[in-house]
């Protein structure tokens, strides 16, 4: 594992910007800002027209980190340390898992909570544990 | 024009994960570690990043919502179902193990593509292929439900 250092202000900083999106989001088009929900809906069958926006909104996720090594003339650092084959097999799960159960950590945990909806509480409870216990299985039982 | 007002938007999200950490796998790894806890190893940031995105939402959305209507649409398309069904808990069951294998969640894996890394590319293309499968299997399940006579038809 790589030691990662407690950023308390930063992070509460980057989840504001996140937050602020989301509201932006709901003030213009009326959308939640789910992003397993975007992204899979940029795939067929096609309910509604508004293919062009989300992936404008996709886009947009991809430019920042182009944007603020623009700007900053570097990034922050971001350490994968995962082989192809768990990539694919995690990726999978991931896509499969946030679709199922209709949304992810910012449809279900950030505008999910936010509406207070118990859906989302039980979502955002379960893929915590899920994930806690993933990480912990990987790193403390092998 | 509202497609570039959405790909703003799509960058201030983005802004948000680089600046609060969650594109960085590993600080989410250990985040998830509560097995860290003792060794000092455990990265608490994620929870403040939550914190700060939720007081945001919490706050804007109860001002956004009294609005009659958005801006550029023609009503607000608010998730309305509150029933707890196996769905919403297995979903969420498979996706944190996901998450947890490589700490990767569909934002930050979106965001890791502009970063230039391979393994983000061979990530988000399982994660799309997941997510087809998963509409791909919701879809034939709807379809063949059964509908009882005289019974509205559920969806």
């Amino acid at each position: 594992m790589v030691a990662t250092s407690f950023t308390p202000i930063a992070s509460l900083l980057g989840g504001a910007l996140i937050g602020l999106s989301a509201v932006l989001l709901m003030w213009t088009t009326g959308r939640i800002a789910g992003v397993s929900g975007i992204a899979a809906r940029l795939f067929p069958p096609y309910e509604d027209r508004q293919f062009a926006g989300r992936l404008a909104f996709v886009a947009g996720l991809i430019v920042a980190p182009v944007l603020v090594r623009l700007v900053t003339g570097g990034l922050p650092a971001q350490t994968i340390g995962a082989g192809t084959p768990l990539l694919i097999v995690a990726g999978l799960l991931t896509g499969f898992g946030a679709v199922w159960g209709s949304g992810c950590t910012s449809g279900h945990g950030v505008c999910g909570l936010s509406r207070l909806s118990a859906r989302s509480l039980v979502a955002t409870m379960t893929f915590m544990a899920a994930g806690m216990a993933t990480v912990f299985v990987m790193r403390h039982w092998s | 024009m509202t497609i570039l007002i959405q790909f703003g938007i799509g960058v201030v999200f983005g802004l948000g994960l680089i600046v609060s950490g969650m594109s960085n796998p590993a600080k989410v790894l250990n985040f998830l570690d509560v097995g860290g806890i003792p060794a000092g190893t455990w990265d608490a940031s994620l929870a403040f990043v939550m914190a700060g995105a939720v007081a945001v939402t919490f706050i804007g959305f109860s001002r956004v919502l009294k609005l009659a209507r958005p801006v550029f649409a023609d009503r607000f398309y608010v998730p309305t179902r509150k029933d707890i069904d196996p769905r919403i808990i297995a979903g969420p069951a498979i996706f944190g193990i996901g998450w947890g294998l490589v700490g990767f969640c569909p934002g930050p894996a979106l965001t890791a593509l502009g970063f230039g890394s391979a393994s983000a590319f061979i990530f988000v293309a399982a994660m799309c292929a997941g997510m087809v499968l998963a509409r791909f299997i919701a879809q034939l399940s709807s379809a063949t439900r059964i509908v009882t006579p005289g019974k509205p038809l559920e969806i």
